[in-house]
């Protein structure tokens, strides 16, 4: 039971922090990026050569990897979604799905359909032993990154001048220019922000999860979409807690029901929660008065 | 004779096929109160939304302090002293009334940024008692206080106000017209558009009537207001 609760937290610690990334897209840019679970997968690969063919410590391969994903986020932002800032949002959503199919394509192309085998970048710390039960090391780093990750997340939108500039934009994009903000900028930096994430999800990811291929990013970024809007879409610690909900959910529905089901009874659990509260569990009712 | 500050020569903006601003031109001078009226339509709020580079114009001049602002982005023309505050106030409701402030110095250093809300705070002393406050709750008056306040925090050498009075009560009003002139007492050049246009023209030193995308009278204040098509027209007979 216990087993079940700690592998559950760990694994909704990892959609946690794909879901803040997700979240932090959607809540300034007013746009899915589904192309943001495939960005981990290429984290994943990044990490992956850093240290099996080029032989770098582990922190040189999270950074490099890091590295890779700003770029690449900053790339995809500036070819595939800048030119639709002003198109509907279902043309921006087929193209982020487009976006999605292009990066597993060519990482297809570079490094095959045959898993790699992912080093445990996290054994750096010793597991914790409580009695009986053994919390592994990238249990305990994925749970302490992911917390970091949200406090740091807030502190970053709610104090610094970027980050409101960030919330100005989500609100009002015109209205923002007016400031003498750059949105452009702004929403690239974003992108900066949130992939650069997506490359510690990967590493994260990986590391509990050590077969690495072209589709490795897909289901979890899917879950952890789910998880971004259980918790309410846009909002930071709703991320957290509807990722860390789903993780936990996803594994005692496979522990006590069925391996096969739990997929299912974990997206049926977003739907139920969306009939009751649509805005998410933690989602902010706009309070406006004109 | 006092410096022009903007000048807009044969300017033409479409909305697509929409031909909205018909070759207009005006200009304002340092230190004057300058209002556009009309009709709902007529292309008040295009005319300030080029200037301040929210929308591009098809063909035409705009100078600000003797530089070309045609065509330049938004967020770039506010560095030059050029500010608007929006139709709509538009003030970031999930922001704090401190935070809205605090953007609309996004282009100043931080270090001066305390003083010029200090300043802002003394003009509308409402602002002061709920700057914790998330603009959302405020009051339309406030929000307007607030739209105001946040153009003015980029210390503009010309603010461009759009129909600050809409749906406001009365009473706030004629409170947001004492403060146009207070602003314009304190030095600061002001483009004035506004659908009450007794008010605008009893403020104003000059102005221009737009019908449908063409300037079609010019003249000082008190000249309009006694000017026999724009009683008809807009002052209720």
């Amino acid at each position: 039971m216990l087993n079940y609760l700690i592998s559950g937290i760990s694994l909704g610690s990892v959609y946690a922090i794909i879901a803040l990334g997700y979240t932090m897209v959607y809540g300034i840019a007013k746009m899915l990026n589904f192309a943001h679970g495939d960005v981990i997968m290429v984290g994943g690969y990044a990490a992956f050569c850093a240290s099996s063919y080029l032989g770098w410590p582990v922190p040189l391969c999270v950074l490099f990897s890091m590295m890779i994903c700003t770029i690449l986020g900053i790339v995809i932002e500036k070819l595939a979604y800048k030119p639709l800032r002003n198109a509907t949002s279902l043309a921006v959503l087929i193209t982020a799905i487009g976006v999605s199919y292009f990066l597993q394509n060519i990482a297809l192309l570079i490094w095959t359909s045959n898993p790699k085998a992912f080093p445990n970048m996290a054994d750096f710390v010793p597991p914790i032993k409580l009695g009986e039960i053994t919390i592994p090391s990238v249990t305990v780093i994925t749970v302490a990154a992911s917390i970091v990750i949200m406090i740091a997340l807030t502190l970053f939108t709610g104090m610094t001048k970027i980050g409101k500039a960030m919330r100005a934009v989500s609100e009002d994009k015109g209205a923002a220019q007016l400031m003498g903000i750059n949105v452009n900028a702004t929403i690239s930096t974003t992108f900066a922000i949130g992939s650069g994430l997506a490359a510690i999800a990967g590493v994260l990811l990986c590391s509990a999860y050590p077969t690495l291929m072209p589709t490795t990013g897909s289901m979890p970024g899917i879950k952890a979409f789910t998880a971004a809007v259980l918790g309410g879409i846009g909002s930071i610690p709703g991320a957290m807690l509807g990722g860390i909900l789903l993780g936990v959910l996803e594994k005692f529905a496979q522990a006590y029901i069925s391996t096969q089901l739990s997929d299912a009874i974990v997206f049926a659990a977003l739907i139920v929660v969306l009939l009751v509260k649509p805005t998410g569990l933690l989602g902010k009712k706009i309070t406006e008065k004109v | 004779m006092a410096d022009t500050l903007l000048k807009v020569d044969d300017l033409n903006v479409y909305y697509g096929n929409i031909h909205a601003i018909k070759g207009i031109s005006f200009e304002v001078k340092e230190g004057e109160i300058v209002t556009l009226i009309g009709a709902n339509g007529a292309g008040k709020s295009t005319s300030l939304n080029t200037v301040s580079g929210l929308l591009k114009p098809k063909t035409g001049t705009i100078e600000f302090c003797g530089k070309s602002i045609a065509g330049m982005p938004a967020h770039k023309i506010v560095r030059d002293g050029l500010a608007l505050c929006p139709e709509g106030r538009r003030v970031f409701l999930q922001l704090s009334v401190k935070e809205n402030l605090e953007m609309g110095a996004y282009t100043r250093s931080m270090s001066e940024v305390g003083e010029s809300i200090e300043k802002v705070y003394e003009l509308f002393p409402r602002l002061k008692e709920r700057y914790k406050q998330v603009a959302g709750t405020l009051s339309g008056g406030e929000q307007q206080m607030l739209a105001m306040g946040r153009a003015l925090m980029s210390k503009p050498r010309l603010m461009m106000l759009d129909e600050p009075s809409m749906g406001l009560a009365p009473i706030l009003v004629d409170q947001i017209f004492d403060i146009i002139k207070d602003l314009h007492k304190a030095g600061t050049t002001i483009l004035l558009v506004e659908q009450n246009a007794r008010k605008a023209l009893a403020v104003a030193d000059r102005a221009y009537v737009l019908e449908t995308g063409r300037i079609v009278n010019t003249g000082t204040g008190r000249e309009l207001l006694s000017d026999d098509s724009v009683k008809k027209a807009y002052l209720g007979g």
